[in-house]
């Protein structure tokens, strides 16, 4: 074994409580860099899979003027006999499923309450409901001819004590600016664990939607998902329109990417702050050890030790620490962000509104990535390292005579 | 021959606004197989010339040649490079590296020479020093007379032409002392080392050839023993 590499080893069992506290701390940063790394990553994914899913889709065709925030009604600025635009779109292989949306604001009103809410009109067959579907509760999913029937989110159902066959209001707005109010029976309770989201939406079928809003054969979008989100901009340019826009997620989702990219900053700013608080820990630890061999390497200096060799001494020790820590760090983290990743971090409804664009489960589910794991784990290691430097270069810096003067 | 020089050396320390003159003109020279003592009284200035003639310090003034090589002239690591194949130490502190055990502390400047696998070499030393047993002890394990012995058998690893001492035997007790100084005398009669001791120890005086008497950093006597 080469003797730098063998001092080190020995140097670092010297003081083995500092030593196993200094590697703890690498391992605390790391595992902790981890874990937020993943949660953030998680947190967007999920975010951005629920705004596709339930939103946005991966592709929309309306027109140039529709905005999904005013949830316009004019028929200048709706599309025109959708359903045969959506069959269209479903025939191109990547799409998954393709379906018309009518998107309109209303008021629900049962027994003494009344609560704003976004109806979507839906058709109902289509794959694009499979979220709705698939999050059945109670009572049973719609049909294309229902001209009653509605289906709730569950937060709405439980905060209004509504079960599948009660009767509820809806005043709605109608493409001639006035309201309309009718009748309708919760058909079925749905939730896609997104509370901001299941508290304000109530679906019914296109057509009814179509009539209440008297916007008959015309719908806000035509809303498409794809089989590969990588297909996106493929899609896209074989849906060139001249009447209407194509828009894609990142488009419709600007908001979003804003913050995802705000959230790595902060990401940034986080790391730097846990491994900054990490490399005083190891400088302290390390210039705690320069002190007190100081004599020691006034002798390493007398027998002909040079300066580059006595740095190597001290950054092999800083390296073997980081190493260890690292390591004790995965070790831990990996376990922890793994058993996250399944169970997720249950936080309820968070308040956030599916109108402001982004979109947020009940849970977190922190998805790691070895790329995440490489890079912090190098970060860590790095930052060990470069916080070892100034400890070894003012132990290289020791003159040898000063150093045996040091202590003697 | 001749091996170290020092010609007219001064070495001012300068602490705050006090200047304090550890040297002042010393001329030394120091041929091979001498076994010569520096003595004199606390501050005269010993420890400081020993710390010239092997290039741990620069003098403020002069110069100082070892082996004909003018090491005034040298930086740090040249002086490293020429201490580690020319010079051994034994300092008053029984100066060994703790996490080394004695075989690796005598190994230590033969590797820092770039040189491996010396198993015999090492243990050689030890046996000469009488420590063949104890080479896997750490410093922590052995007395302090065993601990000064591995520091004889470490300034010899290399075959050096000058082994300096500083206050060898101060922290040992008188059996200790005579025997570190009976392997030194025997060491130089045998191969010829060049030891140059710095002391006021009446034990490490008796065994020299020459002494060399300091006195307010500069020479006040210099005699050969017969």
């Amino acid at each position: 074994m080469n003797y730098i590499l063998k001092m080190s080893l020995r140097n670092l069992g010297r003081n083995r409580r500092r030593t196993a506290l200094s590697a703890i701390a690498i391992a605390m940063g790391t595992a902790l860099l981890l874990l937020m790394s993943a949660t953030i990553r998680g947190e967007m994914r999920g975010a951005l899979e629920l705004n596709i899913n339930l939103r946005t889709g991966h592709l929309q065709v309306h027109t140039e003027d529709y905005k999904d925030e005013n949830m316009s009604l004019k028929r200048a600025d709706m599309i025109e006999a959708p359903m045969a635009i959506s069959s269209q779109i479903e025939e191109i292989t990547e799409v998954k499923s393709a379906a018309p949306r009518l998107n309109a604001s209303g008021i629900l009103a049962y027994k003494n309450e009344t609560i704003g809410i976004q109806i979507i009109g839906i058709d109902p067959p289509s794959e694009t409901n499979a979220p709705y579907r698939d999050g059945l509760v109670a009572g049973e999913f719609l049909e294309a001819d229902d001209r009653e029937g509605v289906l709730i989110g569950l937060p709405l159902s439980e905060n209004l004590n509504l079960n599948p066959g009660d009767t509820i209001n809806l005043i709605v707005n109608t493409s001639e600016g006035d309201t309309d109010k009718q009748s309708f029976t919760v058909r079925g309770v749905y939730t896609t664990d997104t509370p901001g989201y299941d508290k304000a939406t109530i679906f019914m079928p296109l057509e009814k939607a179509q009539t209440i809003t008297r916007t008959e054969n015309y719908a806000s979008m035509v809303y498409i998902l794809l089989y590969d989100m990588d297909d996106t901009a493929a899609v896209k340019n074989a849906l060139q329109s001249s009447q209407y826009v194509i828009e894609d997620w990142e488009e419709i989702n600007k908001l979003f990417i804003i913050v995802m990219e705000l959230s790595n900053a902060m990401m940034f700013f986080f790391n730097m702050m846990v491994l900054g608080v990490t490399a005083t820990v190891i400088m302290n630890t390390l210039l705690m050890a320069v002190y007190e061999r100081t004599r020691e390497m006034g002798i390493l200096g007398a027998l002909g030790m040079k300066s580059k060799q006595i740095k190597a001494l001290f950054l092999t020790e800083a390296t073997l620490l980081g190493l260890g820590g690292v390591l004790i760090g995965l070790a831990i983290g990996v376990p922890i962000v793994l058993y996250y990743a399944q169970v997720g971090f249950y936080f309820g409804d968070m308040g956030i509104s599916a109108n402001s664009g982004i979109m947020l489960g009940n849970s977190i589910y922190p998805y790691p990535t070895i790329g995440d794991a490489i890079s912090v784990s190098l970060a860590a290691l790095i930052i060990t390292i470069l916080s070892g430097y100034y400890p070894a270069s003012q132990a290289a810096k020791l003159e040898p005579v000063d150093a045996l003067h040091g202590t003697n | 021959m001749e091996i170290a020089k020092l010609t007219d050396i001064t070495r001012i320390y300068q602490i705050g606004e006090v200047e304090t003159h550890a040297l002042r003109g010393v001329d030394l020279s120091i041929d091979e197989g001498e076994f010569t003592t520096l003595v004199g009284p606390s501050g005269s200035g010993k420890t400081t010339l020993l710390q010239m003639v092997g290039c741990l310090d620069q003098p403020t003034s002069g110069k100082v040649f070892i082996n004909n090589e003018e090491v005034t002239k040298m930086n740090r690591n040249q002086r490293a490079d020429l201490r580690k194949g020319t010079i051994g130490f034994i300092f008053q502190f029984f100066a060994l590296i703790p996490t080394l055990t004695a075989y690796e502390n005598v190994e230590l400047p033969l590797l820092l020479m770039g040189k491996k696998n010396q198993k015999s070499r090492v243990m050689e030393l030890l046996d000469a020093v009488g420590l063949s047993d104890r080479a896997e002890h750490r410093p922590d394990q052995m007395s302090g007379g065993q601990q000064q012995r591995v520091a004889v058998a470490r300034a010899l690893a290399v075959d050096p032409l000058l082994i300096l001492a500083d206050e060898p035997t101060a922290n040992l007790d008188t059996e200790n002392g005579e025997q570190i100084m009976s392997i030194m005398k025997k060491l130089n009669e045998e191969t010829n080392t060049t030891f140059v001791f710095a002391t006021h120890d009446p034990r490490v005086i008796k065994y020299a050839k020459r002494v060399v008497t300091l006195r307010d950093g500069q020479i006040e006597k210099d005699e050969s023993i017969a």
